[in-house]
């Protein structure tokens, strides 16, 4: 009986021990769903290089902001910047580090499905309901080389509360002083017009199965899936063609030292104009996201990895790379991260 | 010894069945609790306003319960005809044989398919048909709305009232039956003035059944509803539920307003599902 008894515990030891042994090596994050493919890439390929293992749970954006606050992670995810009401709720400053870009592309289902030229003030009128059908005036004065069908416009966007709706919320807010007014920014909205679809799927699949209709998606889903796509007009005046190329251009502008900064209606004159970065999020001071020291030193070589031999792993999987100011401005945070005040 | 066996039995049933209602309640004041910051902001606003707007933090629950009401009493008033011929005829006509064994196991698959799976097949299937139909009849062609939900709502509750359908009607004594046609009844007057009156209560319990699971269905709906917080306009009308806005939107709800109506929605279902239920049971117990 003893024996036993002394067995149990020795096993008991045992098995904590190797727990915290592990602990170590391992690294816990959630968050954003649309860099999910890249960054499992990523820490795959890391963890075969160095043994790190990271185990990152796709639960969207929200619930990464939120998991970081609850401080069930070391790091959360997230596709648009955390509000400033959410950054007080933090206990400790959050820092921001742009891993990758995406973009959100305007899809449509229209017979032949050309490529279509859209404007800031047509997208707006569009997903506002101002502009009903195809055969629009102002859309015929656009593309004079397609001959648009007298179509009724069937808006398709997300049901699901999702960063890609941020996204394109906050670019045609800042086009569009009337849709900033009526419909606001967010990453659920309440639509003047159209169907909601569930993810990217629910939306590229209404599209697909309704003449006349018009969504948006992302443009990993879009390329990977051979969607039509427009070419919108930028601040330069430039009509650019959603690309992973032109997505990256996005953020070739003067990156503020937080990194929390809009890429949408970008300056930048080869940019899409509905671009964002996607980020990891953590505590500037590690120990605040209950971390040994051990981990916060492997999670900052993580990340150091990630924004640079990391992002050759994203073009291929379609997602953006992040343009040089980017990394160099990523770099600069992740310099400053702190575990009990002291440097890493 | 035998005596401490049957007690500690009983203690655990009794035990067990304690839990059960301790979970229900526990679930409720969760509820309750964690909508309290929505009730004191927005008080009967909530409950009366057609607007959701998280953006200016704006939170009317009228689009959603008006949703669910529509799908799923619209799902009822479509499965009662086939639930009940379904019920008659395996309860009553061909009780036994390959015909009835075959349906029944058909009956029993239809109840056992994920509803993710309904979902798809509305979407590649009935959108499509459903678009024609709206073609036809100079309504808007979305293919999707609260026609199209309540159509596949009332497959997937169809299962659960024919079923229990079936199980009452095979419990009408045979006794009674016979009497009936030793006075000379036809089949059908059998049916008629026998076995219906007599596992009335029976069927209508088994559509309750079916009605409760159609309010809280949240998938096949979601993907086939459009899911436009709006009060729908008719039945070919886009709308909302509120499992569906409550699965759209919770994950990446963080603002405490937004996240406490949200669990508002919820308390709401609750309470309505609980309250049809009641009422349900009340009109068994009288005896309809």
């Amino acid at each position: 009986m003893k024996m036993r008894t002394l067995f149990t515990i020795l096993s008991l030891l045992l098995l904590v021990g190797s727990g915290l042994n592990a602990q170590n090596k391992e690294l816990l994050g959630a968050g954003a769903t649309f860099p999910y493919p890249l960054y499992s890439k990523m820490f795959d390929v890391y963890n075969a290089k160095t043994g790190v293992k990271v185990n990152y749970q796709a639960i969207g954006s929200g619930g990464g902001i939120k998991q970081l606050i609850g401080k069930t992670v070391a790091f959360g995810g997230t596709d648009a910047p955390m509000t400033e009401s959410e950054m007080k709720e933090a206990s400790g400053e959050v820092v921001h580090i742009p891993m990758a870009l995406g973009a959100v592309v305007i899809t449509y289902n229209l017979p032949g499905n050309p490529e279509l030229k859209m404007t800031p003030d047509v997208l707006a009128d569009i997903f506002l309901g101002v502009i009903t059908k195809w055969s629009d005036p102002r859309l015929k004065r656009l593309n004079p080389q397609v001959s648009l069908p007298d179509l009724p416009i069937t808006v398709v966007h997300r049901s699901d509360g999702s960063g890609t709706t941020f996204v394109f919320s906050e670019y045609l807010g800042k086009v569009s002083s009337f849709w900033y007014n009526k419909v606001g920014v967010g990453k659920s909205l309440n639509w003047p017009v159209g169907l909601g679809g569930k993810g990217n799927p629910g939306v590229a699949g209404y599209v697909k199965q309704m003449p006349g209709a018009v969504g948006y998606v992302e443009l990993t889903y879009a390329l990977q899936n051979g969607m039509p796509v427009a070419v919108v007009k930028n601040k330069s005046g430039n009509f650019i063609k959603p690309t992973a190329e032109s997505a990256s251009q996005a953020a070739n502008i003067a990156i503020p030292q937080n990194t929390r900064v809009s890429l949408t209606d970008t300056v930048a004159p080869k940019g899409y104009p509905i671009a964002s970065f996607t980020w990891i999020i953590l505590y500037r001071e590690m120990k605040e996201g209950k971390m040994t020291k051990n981990q916060a030193a492997e999670l900052v070589k993580l990340l150091g990895w990630m924004v640079k031999e990391g992002q050759q792993y994203a073009q291929p999987l379609h997602y953006s790379p992040l343009p040089k100011k980017a990394v160099q401005a990523a770099e600069n945070v992740i310099k400053s991260l702190t575990f009990e005040g002291k440097k890493i | 010894m035998k005596n401490t066996t049957n007690k500690a039995f009983r203690l655990t049933l009794h035990m067990t069945a304690l839990s059960v209602l301790l979970l229900l309640l526990a679930v409720f004041s969760s509820l309750l609790l964690f909508s309290l910051p929505s009730m004191k902001s927005l008080g009967w606003g909530f409950y009366t306003g057609r607007l959701w707007n998280p953006f200016t933090n704006e939170f009317g629950v009228l689009p959603f319960v008006f949703g669910t009401l529509a799908t799923s009493f619209l799902a009822l008033l479509m499965t009662v005809p086939s639930s009940l011929a379904l019920s008659l005829l395996l309860g009553e006509y061909s009780r036994e044989g390959g015909v009835a064994s075959f349906l029944n196991s058909l009956i029993d698959l239809l109840a056992g398919i994920p509803s993710v799976i309904y979902g798809f097949w509305g979407m590649l299937v009935l959108i499509p048909l459903v678009r024609k139909v709206e073609e036809a009849l100079r309504v808007p062609p979305f293919g999707v709305g609260i026609f199209t939900a309540s159509l596949v709502l009332a497959i997937m509750i169809l299962p659960y009232s024919a079923s229990l359908g079936r199980e009452v009607l095979k419990l009408v004594p045979q006794e009674q039956k016979e009497a009936a046609y030793a006075l000379g009844a036809t089949r059908y007057e059998v049916l008629r003035r026998v076995s219906i009156p007599y596992a009335r209560s029976g069927i209508f319990a088994g559509f309750l059944l079916s009605l409760g699971r159609a309010l809280g269905e949240t998938m096949a709906v979601t993907m086939l509803i459009g899911n436009a917080n709006i009060l729908p306009g008719g039945i070919f009308s886009p709308g909302n539920t509120m499992a569906s806005v409550i699965a759209n939107e919770f994950s990446e709800a963080t603002d405490p307003l937004y996240v406490a109506s949200l669990i508002q929605v919820a308390l709401v279902l609750f309470l309505l599902t609980t309250l049809i239920n009641l009422l349900g049971k009340r009109l068994i117990r009288r005896g309809l």
